[in-house]
């Protein structure tokens, strides 16, 4: 296999000691953001990013991702011991894994957590280390009309699958799209939606509305929450390690179950929150005693901790082969691909080689690496938490103005990340999701400039997207996809008519 | 490693009251932000259709793609409009507390000062005045504690980013002084 060939590759790329160094400083940072309260993965890659601009994208790509796989380690440690779920997708984390902590068995339940992490994300990695290429050379025959089309179809699908208010998803979209398009018109080089301020002639950069988003609101929202909590943290021997890996195998059904929902939920946008409930469920569901959830069966943290991951993983899949984030934190590292000059799509597998595979490569490493370090350091980073909030937020603040500052030396954009911080604080008490936000605002150029391309192409004829069967069926699915709900409701209704007359 | 346990209990002394009274409910919030995204969307589209929201010889004009998206935001805005005012749920849900909101500006209004001050006296001053200010007053930390924190942390971002990694920073008066 090729793929194999080009992985060992990136092994090689990645075994320096300089690499290695930057991948534990990762781990290490990533651990401590998604323990501290507040903030987690996409926060962590926000606020963290400006450290990376300095560098190779391949040390930068690896440190970054690496401070995701350490947020998500970190994540699984407070939802365990403190009942506090660090991000949405650990909530299902809560039920069973806080009572096992209570009962005196928080080493195992971490240590089932963290395995189960990484089993999840190694599934997810495998995914995409064999089906990222083959997508991507598909892709590479894409013109306009088909970029546009599965543009479309990841706006799309975000409207009609998400869990929000349909407006509100509509909203926050189009809102991301309109932002995007400020500044320079990339076709014509004339100015669009500047009012003639000169510091809009930059246009608004996402990395800046991201930190702003992301950083600032959380730590306006934490501080709206009561900080105390009260806790055990536990060591963890090698004995407690050993026996739960001894029982592994029995829970093989689980682990490959999650691993598969989770895989599949990540792949479609905005799916790892929704995968940990399904992979919680259905464990539950087939299980012989059902009762037996929620109050500390170790299945309970199999099944959440297997599907988060490993959707939180393949969601960089459409990322790496297509150019299209699957998640809020794949957006963020997608803009600082952006950032280090390089061109996300499927050319990347193509032009930069030792890039791409580089990356892969630290998912499998970074994985490993973290599995290690959070089982030998759990007390350490639990103790993190006796930090008080007034001393971190502070903190938190001061490094968002230093990345947004960074991105493009200027002081206008601090106070652009601090509008977007009360935005993103209003937005998400009033229920307009952030993620379709985020992904509009790193997509919406060159969602336009495919659009664009293809009319100029066709002379202006919006058959152009029905134009052969691939791009057909892309947009024609993108519609469908869009106005899902109303065509769910209305195949129940039919199916409702047609039961009385059967019967 | 030992198995011995580690108890962590921190305390919230400054926290949140929960019967506090609500300031006001998630649906006027609702309302308002419906009504701020309508009045953008007309200012955009207007802007928009100045540029040119048109068709050329070459395909859509710059404002075209932008045009219509202030109209689907205008819409869907509109529609959030009528959906706030209908539901029931948003009108008794409370958006902020006022306990709550005294927390929120307590870490609002030394942000906004923290960025007024960067202009002025450069990031690093600012950012040593806010941890340290804020650790006093906000969180009654010891006043040793607050000034050896924020003095670590500044010069720890000062050595990562202006030494190691040359990512300059806005400078103020002191870093001049000292001549970097």
């Amino acid at each position: 296999m090729e793929a194999i060939g080009l992985l060992m590759h990136g092994f090689a790329v990645l075994l320096t000691w300089k690499t290695l160094l930057l991948m534990m400083t990762g781990l290490v940072l990533g651990i401590f953001v998604g323990v501290l309260p507040g903030l987690g993965g996409p926060n962590g890659v926000a606020i963290l990013l400006p450290l990376t601009f300095t560098m190779d994208p391949t040390s930068a790509i690896v440190m970054l991702s690496c401070i995701y796989w350490g947020a998500l380690f970190g994540g699984a440690i407070t939802s365990i011991l403190f009942n506090i779920p660090g991000e949405a997708w650990s909530v299902a984390t809560t039920f069973d894994g806080y009572p096992m902590a209570q009962q005196g068995r928080a080493a195992e339940a971490l240590t089932a957590a963290f395995t189960s992490s990484f089993i999840g994300s190694l599934v997810a990695v495998m995914l995409i280390t064999f089906l990222a290429p083959m997508i991507s050379s598909f892709a590479l025959k894409f013109g306009p009309p088909e970029f546009f089309a599965v543009y479309l179809l990841t706006f799309c699908s975000f409207v009609g699958l998400g869990r929000e208010a349909k407006h509100k998803t509509v909203i926050s979209m189009s809102l991301g799209l309109l932002l995007a398009g400020i500044g320079m018109d990339t076709v014509s080089g004339q100015l669009r939606m500047t009012f003639d301020s000169p510091e809009l002639l930059r246009g608004i950069n996402f990395l800046v509305a991201v930190i702003g988003l992301f950083g600032i609101s959380e730590i306006l929202l934490t501080m709206e929450e009561r900080l105390a909590l009260r806790g055990h943290a536990a060591g963890i021997s090698l004995r407690v390690v050993l026996s739960v890996w001894k029982d592994l195998p029995k829970y093989w059904v689980t682990l490959v179950r999650s691993s598969f929902i989770g895989c599949w939920l990540g792949i479609t946008p905005g799916g790892a929150i929704a995968a940990s409930f399904m992979g919680y469920n259905l464990a539950k569901r087939f299980a012989k005693d059902q009762d037996s959830f929620g109050k500390g069966r170790i299945e309970g943290v199999f099944a959440p901790e297997t599907a988060a991951h490993a959707s939180g993983t393949s969601a960089l899949l459409p990322m790496l082969a297509l150019g299209i984030p699957g998640s809020g934190t794949a957006a963020i590292l997608l803009g600082g691909l952006m950032v280090w000059g390089l061109n996300p799509g499927p050319l990347l597998f193509v032009e930069h080689k030792d890039f791409v595979w580089g990356l892969i490569a630290s998912m499998y490493l970074g994985n490993v690496v973290g599995l290690v370090l959070v089982l030998t350091t759990v007390p350490i980073f639990a103790s993190i938490l006796r930090v008080p909030f007034a001393a971190v937020a502070p903190m938190i603040v001061v490094s968002c103005a230093i990345g947004a500052y960074a991105i493009q030396n200027a002081i206008f954009d601090i106070w652009l990340m601090l509008g977007f911080g009360v935005v993103g604080y209003v937005f998400k008490k009033i229920g307009i999701p952030l993620a379709p936000f985020t992904l509009a605002l790193v997509l919406g150029n060159r969602a336009e400039d495919a659009f664009r391309l293809s009319m100029i192409g066709a002379g202006g004829d919006l058959k152009v997207f029905w134009s052969n069967g691939l791009v057909g069926s892309i947009t024609t699915l993108a519609i469908v996809l869009l106005f899902w709900p109303l065509i769910d409701r209305a195949f129940g209704s039919i199916t409702r008519m047609l039961r009385p007359a059967k019967a | 490693m030992s198995n011995t346990d580690i108890e962590i209990v921190v305390e919230d002394p400054t926290a949140p009251e929960a019967n506090s009274p609500q300031v006001v409910s998630v649906r006027v919030v609702d309302v308002v932000v419906s009504l701020l995204l309508l009045a953008l969307a007309i200012t955009l589209g207007y802007d928009n259709w100045r540029t040119g929201a048109g068709w050329e010889s070459t395909g859509p004009q710059p404002g075209y793609f932008p045009f219509y998206l202030s109209i689907i935001l205008g819409g869907a805005s509109l529609y959030g409009l009528v959906a706030a005012f209908a539901s029931r749920r948003e009108a008794s849900e409370s958006f902020v507390t006022q306990a709550q909101l005294r927390r929120v500006l307590a870490v609002f209004i030394p942000t906004v000062l923290f960025v007024l001050a960067t202009q002025f006296l450069g990031l690093y001053v600012a950012s040593f005045l806010l941890i340290s200010g804020f650790m006093r007053l906000v969180g009654k930390i010891a006043l040793w504690k607050s000034l050896l924190t924020a003095f670590v942390f500044t010069a720890a971002m000062f050595v990562t980013f202006d030494v190691a990694f040359d990512v300059i920073m806005p400078k103020g008066p002191l870093e001049a002084a000292l001549g970097r």
